[in-house]
């Protein structure tokens, strides 16, 4: 597969054309962004809608712990966790995919087999990224080798910032390379700290640009992570990409997503900016670990009628 | 976009708003009967349902209200500042404690979503209030010099598009400036006064301050010819502006009026896209493009025409059209079977004039009155449709290819009330604005309100400013 969409192939030859590229894109009107998320966040998703927006909802979590103090005990705990979300109701659905760091990945691995979850692995010096290239490559290589079948990989904040577009733009190229055809690749901008809605539009063309299977809001490991307003804007980004290419790319919005009705408000968003083709685990994500038994607390109150409290779910 | 994610219906519950079978007219303090007896009824516009039956003003009763207004006057107006503010701020924080009685109220009877009346009409009929109620006692500080003194009583008549916003516009001043006021609502739309007639008496306003009018164009007509009617304030259409202004003509009342519009929305090569096309939508499909100062005329810089337009209609097949009372519904009715015949006709002449029409793929319920949200492209100036206010769905799409040219095209109409600017360059939104002869300018946004700011039209969209320190000259004697 070709790194860069055909259309665009010039735009990245050289870092003054993928700069004037980058700029030339409609600008991003901070006010009427935030306006237009907002009132998405008003639709009312009830009985039906919301039993298939909760199931919905967690097929799509890529359940995570990225935690200095992982082991593998906690990671084989979230497997079957993620496997078996509700033990008290099997029709409960499986989720996308366990999260975690490069060395927890083949626990993760042996621990999901045969469940059809993915194993998706941060690297690339998560979460800061400050690491020379040979370095990220070889984190990421350690991940697919240890069977990931998912890359999160972050891109070079400080190049970005310091305007070093063809710098983040060869980085995303060389991990693509790296993953091959056994892992996707899911781009990290860590938004937070891009900070500007024009950033992060740019990040998104450039992150699609240099071959993303997936754009992705942020680590969760800094102050702003997935907003409303982040993910509506990257979801016009996926949109206008594959009116223009025919390429389709997922998102993931990572970070803070702690409630049923958050969750819901991110599903209305892809509903309706992107539609329906967006609307399955192959193209929407949630990086979340809360998020998941605010759903199942939510669900089992749409099926017993009853509200049953935090004891009723698992701990992990 | 049919999509596997249906929303499944989520209608606001009617049972929070309590309509009686029947309304008198609300005078001195009452509520009474016409003086011959004359009824109408009102309806709801997305069931034709009979909602309730309500007194029909005619002149006798427009006399006896003007004459209540008149002898509450004396004592209204000798009142410090302080104490009408003390009632203002009553009714705003009633207002707001019945907001959602009144947003199902307004949109049983008038068809617009509860999304609209729940988040843009109530809150801002509150803010008005609230915002004159903070001027009572500074008027001395208005600019207008020490003590400037009230008109009198104020003869109002108001439009069926924002009822009880447009009562809060009209009335909230006219107390703030010590005057009393005879109001008449549109005769399609008159619950929502009622309704403000009963938060009077429980603010304890006295009696005769407000009095309350339902009735046809007659009784608005009698309550401007009135010879003890100091003030005439009029929004509404401008053929209906233009006989005001010839009967209130060698009279000494003091008139504001707000007419129709046809603004024009500007959208350069070089604006922020997706934003631009939310406010397209919102510019034109907001309360189903009955707003006086709507952005119905699209200019859309011709190099980006296609692609802007794409966006638009794809954003288009994603408006939810149906029953006002769910909360997921962004089009409602059509106000009447009247405007809907209007809207249509003038539909009909835009494609009979060969503009190429367009709507999204829609299903209109069966009953009440409805519009699907239309395009109108390969439109020019020489279009009726470019040129005539349609007041509802339909927006009609012109290109432009230099700036000079853009703010030509938007200034050559006969109205001047509204239009917005889509640029991401700041210093080409300060000059454009500069040259646009529109009493509302919107930059990188349309249709946004706010009781601080002015508001009023050039040439036929007609004269006065209401909102804002500026709101207050049109009810003080300066």
């Amino acid at each position: 597969m070709p790194t860069t969409a055909p259309a665009f192939a010039d735009v990245t030859a050289s870092d003054g054309a993928l700069r004037r590229f980058l700029h030339g894109l409609p600008g991003v009107d901070t006010v009427g962004l935030e306006a237009r998320a907002a009132s998405l966040g008003t639709r009312s998703v009830k009985t039906t809608s919301k039993a298939y927006a909760i199931d919905l909802a967690i097929s799509m979590i890529d359940l995570t712990t990225l935690e200095g103090a992982d082991t593998p005990g906690k990671v084989r705990a979230l497997c079957a966790k993620g496997a078996h979300p509700d033990p008290t109701d099997r029709t409960t659905p499986r989720v996308a995919a366990i999260c975690v760091y490069p060395d927890m990945a083949e626990t993760a691995k042996e621990a999901l087999a045969g469940t059809g979850i993915k194993v998706a692995s941060v690297a690339t010096a998560f979460p800061a990224g400050r690491a020379a290239l040979p370095v990220k490559l070889a984190d990421v290589r350690d991940a697919v080798a240890a069977g990931a079948d998912e890359i999160d990989m972050v891109i070079d904040r400080g190049a970005f910032l310091s305007g070093h577009y063809l710098k983040v733009y060869e980085e995303i190229v060389a991990v693509k390379a790296e993953c091959g055809d056994k892992a996707r690749l899911k781009v990290i901008f860590e938004t937070g700290e891009l900070s500007t809605y024009d950033n992060i539009r740019r990040a998104s063309w450039l992150g699609m640009l240099a071959g993303a299977d997936f754009i992705k809001t942020s680590t969760g490991k800094v102050g702003v992570n997935a907003t409303p307003p982040n993910t509506l804007l990257m979801l016009e980004a996926v949109r206008d990409f594959k009116a223009q290419t025919g390429i389709q790319i997922g998102v993931k919005p990572a970070g803070g997503i702690r409630t049923t009705k958050d969750a819901i408000k991110f599903l209305v968003l892809v509903n309706e900016t992107v539609g329906e083709d967006w609307l399955t685990n192959e193209w929407f994500r949630f990086g979340a670990s809360s998020l998941l038994n605010d759903l199942l607390m939510q669900r089992q109150k749409l099926s017993t009628g009853r509200y049953s409290g935090p004891d009723y779910v698992t701990v992990d | 976009m049919a999509s596997a994610f249906e929303y499944a219906p989520a209608p606001e519950s009617r049972s929070v708003v309590d309509i009686a079978p029947s309304y008198g007219l609300f005078i001195d303090g009452e509520f009474t009967d016409a003086a011959d007896g004359k009824v109408f009824k009102t309806v709801s516009p997305s069931t034709e349902e009979v909602l309730s039956e309500v007194a029909r003003a005619g002149a006798e009763d427009v006399d006896r209200a003007v004459k209540a207004a008149r002898k509450a006057f004396e004592k209204w107006s000798a009142l410090p500042g302080a104490e009408r503010a003390k009632y203002l701020f009553r009714i705003a924080r009633i207002i707001q404690e019945r907001s959602r009685e009144l947003a199902v109220l307004e949109t049983l009877d008038n068809g617009k979503p509860i999304k609209e009346t729940r988040d843009a009409d109530l809150p801002l009929v509150a803010a008005h209030f609230f915002y004159y109620a903070g001027w009572a006692d500074k008027l001395d500080h208005a600019g207008y010099g020490a003590n400037p003194r009230p008109l009198g009583v104020a003869g109002q008549v108001i439009p069926w598009n924002f009822p009880l916003l447009m009562l809060a516009w009209k009335i909230a001043p006219a107390l703030a400036t010590g005057n009393t006021v005879v109001l008449k609502p549109a005769e399609t739309t008159p619950l929502s006064a009622l309704f403000f007639a009963d938060i009077c008496r429980q603010a304890g306003l006295p009696k005769g301050v407000v009095n309350i009018l339902p009735g046809y164009g007659d009784a608005g007509a009698a309550l401007v010819e009135h010879p003890d009617v100091n003030k005439v304030a009029f929004t509404g259409s401008t053929a209906v502006g233009k006989a005001i202004a010839r009967q209130v003509a060698g009279t000494d009342k003091k008139v504001t009026l707000e007419l129709g519009g046809k603004g024009a929305n500007i959208v350069f090569d070089d604006a922020p896209i997706d934003q631009a096309v939310e406010g397209i939508v919102t510019g034109i499909f907001f309360n189903q493009g009955q707003v006086c100062c709507a952005g119905s005329r699209l200019l859309v810089q011709e190099s980006i025409q296609d692609e802007l337009l794409d966006s638009l209609k794809r954003r288009l097949s994603t408006l939810r059209l149906g029953d006002p009372l769910d909360k997921n519904t962004d089009i409602g009715a059509i106000n009447s079977a009247e405007q809907l015949a209007r809207i249509t006709a003038l539909a009909e002449t835009g494609e009979a004039e060969g503009a190429e029409r367009w709507s999204a793929p829609c299903d209109l319920p069966s009953s009440g009155y409805w519009f699907a949200p239309t395009l109108f492209t390969g439109v020019t100036q020489a279009h009726t449709v470019a040129r005539d206010e349609i007041f509802g769905p339909v927006l009609s799409v012109l290109s432009f290819r230099t700036p000079d040219e853009a703010v030509a095209k938007a200034n050559n109409s006969q109205y001047g009330l509204s239009a917005g600017i889509w640029t991401e360059k700041g210093s080409r939104i300060l000059a454009v604005a500069n040259k646009l002869r529109a009493g509302v300018v919107w930059a990188n946004t349309f249709n946004k309100f706010d009781p601080t700011s002015p508001f009023g039209g050039y040439k036929e969209s007609g004269f006065g400013r209401e909102g804002g320190r500026h709101g207050l000259e049109a009810y003080l004697d300066v």
